[in-house]
């Protein structure tokens, strides 16, 4: 299948319901069907191989995504956010493309080799335009790309996540029920166009039937604000963004009474935020939902059901299970391996490896396909007994101290648990005698000093000296970028600088 | 008149307005058929005056997905409408799945 297929069904089945925007003036389902039909027509008559996007969220994000798909084109939402450098660079590498772009983008990137620029305004307009042929809205080959996606880039130099058509039109009639949104219900998308999220949210929620509204760019205030004026019922986050909605939601003592689900991904949830959530929030049902980018979003999930149980369970094993993220979809299989392949048995930890329709696995230029379907996410974790699967942290980051690897997960969790902790970060510098050698950094809990000598004895009382950083670094905050992802690039050459 | 079925091919019926997508083909050919008469692939022309026979006179539903008895085979309703979907004379069935929460 193909992704234009899934909004020509949507608006055949579900015409009249708004899509996008608010209930009064918004975009209906037939209506961005008509627009994205004519985005095909206009995307294809431009040059170059691929439609790149470097904006904002806005409705020309699900037109330029269908659009770009009608016309046979892949979809390259690029982060706006990056340097002038480190996005000509990127748009460089998309070439021969034409480029969506929001306002100013067009004077940073400056001419390109290959690059046609289309500003945000005039592709609307053009797709607003009754004279403009519409494009057939089931042509269209499954196996060819939907989207290409830059990874964050957070250990090395970004790669392009290649999804097919055949990866997302799965992953959606896979795991949401056509029309199966009451009509009352709308998502905020406050992810950005760039993260595999902000794609999925708008193939689901079309496929869903639930209407959509953008924020341009996330900033906690402005997004209690439209949840509120927008009878918000679902929503998305990543964990940075739910501890500053929540900073915002118990400052007023307003609540959100139209909000029914907020799931939360893209990077592991600090325990005490979900129970702070669960606290704030009792009307809304938690989805943690685990997925990467080369899995077309999400491939595990823990339900609203299984948050309260997990909550309110006295059997630590249960209990856990509020830091897993739950179990894997129905469509997909997911295996624990050692690092010889062989497949791990309830509790034991390894690699964690995923199967399915949805899987993608493969890289622009690379041909490190799926082996035999099998995708490894280079994830470290374990499956418990009730078939829970908890996620540790990346392979990448493992440090290697003496031959002994060592999980920054595992570290991390222990600082977590001491009070005057509120964020840590364990990483690896190189060292002359063991390799390399472990050292964290340390956000203190708001009014607290922490005392780095009790903070090490706290550790390693809770694991075991080797795992005990021998430096800690107490500062005011982490390096994340802005989807939530903690820079552990940057924090190591920073920590490396100071205690090399 | 069995066919070869593939993934992501799309067939309309020749009773009224039902269109299918393949999900999943088994090996081998399919006498695929919607009220009881063969469907056609998208583009042909079906026969004209056909009407669903006694038994597969049901109807199909946008959106939903359909399958046999072995779950080899699965199709993806299209676009709804009179006649029910069958492999020969085997009926398909609703496949049935437990709405997952959103998390997107």
């Amino acid at each position: 299948m193909h992704i234009g297929m899934l909004l020509q069904m949507a608006a055949d089945g579900m015409g009249d319901r708004v899509t996008l925007g608010s209930l009064s003036d918004g975009t209906t389902m037939a209506e961005l069907a008509t627009r994205a039909r004519r985005a095909g027509t206009v995307l294809a008559g431009m040059p170059g191989e691929r439609v790149a996007l470097v904006d904002l969220n806005s409705e020309a994000v699900p037109i330029a995504l269908f659009g770009a798909a009608l016309a046979g084109k892949p979809f390259v939402p690029i982060n706006y956010r990056l340097t002038d450098e480190q996005l000509r660079d990127l748009v460089e590498r998309t070439a021969p493309a034409t480029v969506i772009t929001g306002e100013g983008v067009a004077d940073r990137l400056g001419p390109i080799q290959g690059i046609e620029i289309i500003e945000r305004k005039e592709f609307l307009d053009r797709t607003a335009d009754p004279s403009v042929e519409e494009a057939d809205p089931y042509a269209g080959d499954p196996d060819s790309v939907a989207v290409l996606l830059y990874t964050s880039g957070t250990t090395g130099a970004p790669k392009a996540a290649v999804l097919h058509n055949r990866n997302l039109t799965s992953y959606v009639i896979s795991t949401v029920e056509f029309a199966g949104a009451g009509e009352d219900e709308a998502s905020i998308v406050s992810v950005p166009p760039y993260h595999i999220a902000g794609i999925s949210s708008v193939l689901s929620s079309t496929y869903a039937g639930r209407r959509v509204v953008h924020l341009e760019a996330f900033d906690p205030q402005a997004w209690v604000d439209v949840v509120r004026a927008e009878a918000i019922t679902h929503a998305m986050v990543v964990p940075t963004m739910l501890n500053r909605i929540l900073d915002v939601v118990a400052a007023d003592d307003r609540g959100l009474p139209s909000l029914r689900s907020l799931s939360y991904g893209g990077g592991p949830m600090p325990l005490a935020v979900i129970e702070r959530g669960m606290g704030l929030l009792p009307g809304v049902g938690f989805v943690n939902a685990y997925g990467l980018t080369e899995t077309a979003s999400t491939i595990a999930l823990l339900g609203p059901d299984d948050h309260r149980e997990a909550h309110a369970a006295e059997d630590p094993d249960i209990r856990a299970r509020l830091s897993s993220v739950g179990r894997p979809l129905p469509s997909v299989e997911v295996v624990i391996r050692g690092v010889d392949g062989t497949v791990l048995g309830p509790g034991e930890r390894g690699e964690i490896w995923v199967r399915g329709e949805q899987v993608a696995g493969e890289y622009d230029g690379l041909d490190a396909g799926p082996d035999d379907g099998w995708f490894n996410t280079r994830d470290e974790g374990h499956i418990d007994g009730g078939g829970f699967l908890f996620v540790h942290g990346r392979l990448d980051d493992v440090i290697v101290r003496g031959g002994e690897n060592l999980s920054p997960g595992e570290i991390e969790s222990a600082l977590l648990e001491h009070p005057s902790v509120a964020a840590a970060a364990v990483v690896g510098i190189p060292d002359p005698d063991w390799g390399e050698k472990v050292v964290a950094a340390v956000v203190p809990a708001e009014g607290v000093v922490v005392d780095e000598d009790e903070l090490r004895a706290f550790v390693r009382a809770a694991l075991r000296s080797t795992r005990t950083p021998e430096r800690i670094e107490i500062r005011p905050d982490l390096p994340f970028n802005e989807t939530g992802k903690l820079l552990r690039r940057v924090l190591r050459e920073e920590l490396a600088q100071r205690f090399g | 008149m069995a066919v070869e079925l593939k993934p992501g091919v799309r067939f309309r019926s020749a009773v009224g307005e039902t269109e299918v997508v393949v999900i999943k083909a088994p090996a081998g050919a399919v006498d695929l058929r919607c009220g009881g008469h063969p469907v056609v692939p998208i583009g042909d022309e079906p026969p004209a005056g056909l009407s669903a026979e006694t038994g597969f006179d049901g109807d199909t539903l946008i959106g939903k997905r359909y399958t046999d008895a072995t779950g080899e085979l699965e199709l993806l309703c299209s676009k709804g409408g009179a006649g029910a979907l069958s492999a020969g004379t085997e009926l398909l069935v609703l496949k049935d799945a437990k709405p997952l929460p959103s998390s997107d």
